[in-house]
């Protein structure tokens, strides 16, 4: 292809292989440790506090190395996974219903469409249970049974109940345990950290991540921060759509930056689109509101049978209503996965027979669930979740049924990362959502907080020492550094340069219209054509970007229309390479679905021949080069998904 | 609808800071309150103006981070419900609103409607935690949690620490946000062994950073967009008279 050279091919050298069951005990083994008394002499950066880099810096304090934090916040606890509201899985088989550690493992390979790494995910299953541990010592308020042990309930179309939860907060609650964990290690002097600060580059010295470059969003003020070793936990970049249900303030600039000194990003395109949000209202809407998926337990979906039908809902008889989820996957459902259920509302829309003002919407309708349970069975199970829904359209879904669209919400790809979650510059490691590691093409439900405590508490602190265990041989760096200069001096020029243009346009206008070009084209269905549209727009609106776009204000002080605009920059060269991966992938799988490769009744079709792999991206400052990671799977053989 | 807000401007922790008038037209209804003021910032930028900064991030009512005095009242009129999530529904043509920030002393403000709310950072540091470093944890089902304590714990957890309670107290105090993690942590078997270490650090670091006393007004209780009860006072308090009579940390009492 034009837009893309391949180069050779990159593998993941720091698993061990033999048994899968014993990779992770083996290589804990085999790495080497990093004696008590020299930890504190090492100093580790981590970049955001969410499940990932909040466990990540209280456990490595804890162990006793210094730690560095920072987030764009004002608080660590603030960062977006306290907004996960469904459960965390774990394969405790509490239930005695036939889990375990390898039934979570197949599950979660076979529900990222055979797109990730066989030992990451095997060792992601076997620490699940440490997790749910770790959180009740903290005093997370799971919800528990009468007897006083912990509730399950099954999420995601699981066929186990391995999902512990805290109402439908259940990532607000286990944010907050690590966020207490964290706050108890500053209380002791063990982490230093530094909120409303944005790292804007990363300090490469010989080869190697040593620090980063920052700014703090207060006074303005831009340092270099220096490390034994750098870990990047900064979340993930739905925000390249504009709206998504991240929090306005997600963005890609943290692995941006490492991307373009020599990180290597994994399946860009891999982007979950969940589908039950609040639908768009007009152009104001600044960002979507997520409707948990515990809700398609009881509601039912659909549309009016006829094109342009707007009758009330309640006056459309039931011969004239289409529940095409029960209709087209009976044995499912309502309870189809996420990208197929996200699919399969685009396409009756797309047929004209949405619903509300924009007809970008579909009915979930809890009617016959209120029949059958009473509306106090109703009100006790999803109260919270009507009351918000109100709250924002103004309807009452006790009333009339909601509606519903899909919306972005997670992001699978990410920064390549080996088995020690190290990216392919030495010192730099990635973990939590800003990693590619676990999910391959589709994360299933309960899993993001899973892998985000996964490797925070559990896999890093286990593998961060067995290159820290080196340091000695780092080499002495200081702020005068000719790398570290350039590295700020690069950030001060930037920012000189977005408040320099002066131009007639805001920086939510291209973001918006960025996002416009993204959902269209590279969203829910990608084709061909599409896609090379949308990588002419891209580059034809960042060219506008960089001579029109308005930043009032300068760098001192506070200044939110600078910190967008930085962000929004990379936005925009990440969604070509989203773009670039899209386009190469000619096949389907997960929530990468390519109109030219489908099922005679339309589902996703996987070419296992040609794109059995992960393809890791590395940056030119021209065409990307791609770099294939060959999948194996020795233990759960690929199959196509059915949910008929 | 058509609107008047008069909106609080401050350049910075040293300027004096005024009340600002602008009108805006055309708001819709399903608007959030946020949103409305995304658009009257587009407006502002393009006619050369700094925009209005304020605190915001996951604009669903989690993160706590908005935190505007909406008509003198912490997050607006709607009762349990964050600045993020009211809806211009809520207003009518016409009506004129004042937007200010959190005013307190523990809260300093940075710049128009954003706050340095670090304080409570503080609080939680001094020991708002259960002190359970990563892989000494037992089995979770070893110690079971009667449910009606885990629920309550719960209610307590639901804090978002956005300082609303801070702003509608006339003391300023933080007692409501130092009691739900007091209250939280103490309903839970893992809480007993720093319980009373935990009130009495706590506290201390509240009256440390400068929040006021409590006088048992329940203005915070009110205020709170997630319902935190103001009872968890009375069970600080109780804590607290205790772990000041056992001298907290002292062996055997």
């Amino acid at each position: 292809m034009d837009l893309y050279t391949e180069g050779d091919p990159i593998a993941d050298t720091k698993a061990p292989d033999g048994p899968i069951e014993t990779r992770w005990e083996r290589r804990r083994f085999e790495a080497k440790l990093v004696n008590p008394a020299n930890r504190r002499k090492l100093t580790v950066i981590v970049v955001g506090t969410g499940l990932a880099g909040g466990s990540a810096a209280a456990t490595l304090a804890e162990q006793g190395y210094h730690v560095r934090s920072y987030c764009y916040q004002d608080s660590p606890r603030r960062a977006h996974s306290i907004a996960a509201q469904g459960g965390i899985n774990a394969a405790k088989n509490y239930r005695n219903d036939g889990d375990s550690v390898h039934r979570l493992f197949y599950d979660t390979v076979k529900g990222g469409d055979f797109r990730s790494r066989e030992s990451n995910v095997h060792r992601l299953a076997e620490v699940s249970v440490n997790i749910i541990d770790q959180c009740v010592a903290q005093g997370v308020p799971f919800a528990r049974e009468y007897g006083g042990l912990l509730d399950t309930r099954s999420f995601g179309g699981a066929q186990v109940q391995r999902t512990f939860y805290a109402r439908g907060q259940t990532g607000q609650q286990l944010l907050l345990g690590a966020y207490q964990a964290l706050e108890r290690q500053i209380g002791l002097g063990n982490v230093e950290m530094n909120a409303r600060h944005e790292m804007l580059e990363l300090v490469v010295v010989d080869g190697r991540a040593r620090g980063i470059v920052v700014r703090d969003l207060v006074t303005g003020e831009i340092t270099t921060e220096l490390a034994d070793a750098v870990v990047l936990a900064s979340g993930g970049y739905g925000n390249v759509f504009y709206l998504s249900t991240n929090a306005k303030g997600c963005n890609v600039t943290a692995s941006w930056r490492a991307h373009r000194k020599g990180a290597y990003f994994a399946n860009p395109c891999y982007t979950q689109i969940h589908p039950t949000c609040i639908p768009v209202s007009g152009d104001h809407q600044s960002k979507l509101t997520l409707m948990s998926e515990s809700l398609r337990n009881d509601g039912r979906v659909w549309v009016p049978k006829a094109k342009g039908d707007n009758r009330n809902p309640r006056d459309i008889p039931e011969d004239e209503r289409d529940y095409y989820l029960e209709r087209i996957y009976p044995s499912f459902g309502n309870l189809v996965p996420r990208d197929i259920a996200s699919r399969a509302a685009k396409n009756v829309c797309d047929e004209g027979r949405g619903v509300g003002p924009t007809g970008l919407g579909v009915y979930l309708d809890f009617a016959d669930a209120i029949e059958r349970l009473g509306r106090k069975a109703i009100e006790a199970k999803y109260g919270n979740l009507f009351e918000m829904y109100e709250r924002i359209t103004g309807e009452d879904p006790y009333e009339v049924p909601m509606r519903i669209y899909p919306a972005v919400h997670y992001t699978m790809g990410g920064l390549w990362v080996d088995y020690d979650l190290q990216s392919t510059i030495p010192g730099l490691f990635v973990i939590g959502e800003a990693n590619f590691s676990d999910h391959g093409a589709n994360r299933l439900g309960a899993s993001a907080l899973m892998q985000g405590l996964a490797d925070g508490y559990f896999v890093l602190p286990n593998t961060l020492p067995n290159y820290l265990a080196n340091a000695g041989s780092f080499g002495k760096i200081d702020a005068s550094h000719p790398e570290v200069v350039a590295a700020r001096v690069a950030v001060e020029e930037r920012i000189q340069k977005l408040l320099s243009i002066n131009g007639d346009r805001t920086v939510d206008s291209f973001h918006r219209e960025l996002g416009q070009i993204m959902w269209e084209h590279c969203g829910m269905e990608r084709s061909e054509a599409g896609l090379r549209k949308a990588i002419d727009e891209i580059r034809v609106l960042r060219e506008q970007f960089w001579q029109r776009v308005r930043v009032p204000g300068d760098g001192e002080g506070l200044n939110q229309s600078l910190e967008k605009a930085g962000r929004v920059a990379d936005f925009f060269e990440l969604a070509e390479l989203m773009c670039i991966d899209a386009l190469h992938r000619e096949e389907s799988c997960g929530g990468h679905f390519r109109a030219e490769h489908q099922t005679p009744d339309g589902e996703a079709q996987r070419d296992d021949d040609r794109f059995a792999y992960a393809a890791a991206w590395e940056y030119t400052g021209d065409q990307p080069v791609l770099h294939k990671e060959d999948l194996k799977f020795e233990y759960v053989h690929p199959t196509q998904r059915s949910y008929k | 609808m058509n609107l008047t807000l008069r909106i609080w401007r401050q350049k910075g922790p040293e300027d004096k800071g005024r009340m600002v008038t602008y009108r805006v037209e055309d708001v819709s209804p399903d608007m959030s309150f946020l949103e409305m003021l995304d658009v009257l910032n587009e407006r502002l930028i393009l006619e050369g103006e700094e925009p209005i900064a304020f605190d915001h991030d996951c604009r669903e009512g989690i993160c706590g981070m908005c935190s505007l005095m909406i008509n003198g009242e912490a997050h607006g009129p709607q009762r349990g419900t964050t600045a993020c999530q009211l809806h211009m529904r809520q207003f009518s043509d016409g009506d004129t609103i004042d937007i200010e920030p959190w005013r307190a002393r523990a809260f300093p403000v940075v710049k128009d409607l954003v706050v340095n709310r670090s304080a409570f950072d503080k609080i939680i540091s001094a020991g708002g935690y259960i002190t359970a470093p990563t892989g000494s944890a037992p089995e979770a089902h070893s110690v079971p949690v009667a449910k009606a304590n885990a629920d309550a714990a719960f209610e307590s957890a639901a804090c978002i620490g956005c300082g609303a309670c801070v702003a509608a107290c006339p003391n300023g105090s933080g007692m409501l946000f130092t009691a739900a993690k007091v209250t939280q942590l103490s309903l839970v078997p893992q809480g007993q062994p720093e319980r009373y270490t935990r009130v009495i650090g706590m506290v201390d670091a509240h009256d440390e950073a400068g929040f006021g006393g409590c006088t048992n007004i329940g203005e915070c209780a009110a205020a709170c967009p997630k319902g935190i009860p103001l009872n968890t006072i009375g069970r600080l308090n109780r804590d607290y008279l205790t772990a000041t009579a056992k001298r907290a940390g002292t062996p055997g009492s």
